[in-house]
């Protein structure tokens, strides 16, 4: 039942983030999607994950996109058609993906497994296996994140500024 | 129908919408937001699966989430970071009328 409850609220914040006009309402529904799948997430008992995604997401993603809007002078709606001109062939695309995936998955054997007792997912248990086991991948997200840092800084700076 | 079998639907359905909203939107930033809720979507199909698979204690598809996470971050910000500079260079952010790489 709550589990609906939090879908329904997904799918209306996904849909109000694709189809508004003022991408700032825009931002307000992504806000709300993300908000329902992190619900979603502590629904399904991954605590550690759910939180991840309230701090990543909704503290910083959407933070960071709605300074972009801002910065780009986005925020006030634009009088002309916000559809790009493909959109009959992408209607098509996106219509053919979601039935394809539809039938996989209602035809599969996952939907007749049994449903298993809720596995614990402790702190504990995260940072032994971020420690010892996932020690590596870790340590290259950390890079990673440092040269998106760094490669995002470069990219926006002001081409003037950079030349002095 | 199990629990599995809706979040698997509630994760199409997240990814189809992302796809129309990266495919169909004429302005950058709601096609990065597109890519955003797909990304979510992939997120979801791993949680659902580490929950109602046959190994949880495991916690492969927990850490594949977390570390999705933290690619999905740095992809947003040099995104952004792109859109920001493409803003500077041509003036817009409709990728309609963005079609040449210089000048």
């Amino acid at each position: 039942m709550l589990f609906t409850i939090f879908a329904i609220l997904t799918v209306a914040g996904a849909v109000a983030a694709m189809s508004l006009r003022n991408l700032i309402h825009s931002v307000l529904g992504l806000t709300l999607a993300f908000a329902g799948l992190a619900a979603v997430f502590l629904l399904l008992g991954a605590q550690f994950v759910g939180l991840a995604q309230i701090l990543v997401y909704i503290g910083a993603v959407a933070i960071l996109v709605v300074f972009a809007i801002l910065l780009t002078r986005n925020a006030v709606a634009t009088p002309q058609t916000i559809i790009a001109g493909s959109w009959k062939g992408s209607g098509v695309v996106v219509l053919a993906v979601f039935g394809i995936l539809a039938w996989a998955i209602s035809h599969s054997v996952v939907s007749r497994q049994v449903v298993p007792p809720q596995p614990g997912a402790t702190m504990q248990q995260i940072g032994n296996a971020l420690m010892l086991r996932f020690a590596l991948p870790l340590e290259i997200i950390g890079l990673l994140l440092t040269a998106a840092l760094i490669g995002a800084v470069t990219i926006a700076m002001d081409e003037k500024e950079a030349k002095r | 129908m199990t629990s599995l079998t809706s979040c698997l639907l509630l994760s199409a359905l997240l990814f189809a919408i992302g796809l129309a909203g990266a495919l169909m939107r004429r302005n950058a930033i709601l096609v990065l937001i597109g890519i955003e809720l797909m990304l979510n979507a992939a997120n979801l199909n791993f949680i659902a699966f580490w929950r109602y698979g046959p190994n949880p204690e495991a916690l492969t598809g927990m850490m594949f989430v977390i570390f999705s996470i933290g690619v999905a971050a740095a992809e947003a910000a040099v995104g952004l970071a792109l859109i920001i500079s493409l803003y500077r260079h041509s003036k817009t952010t409709n990728i309609d009328e963005v079609n040449s790489m210089r000048g």
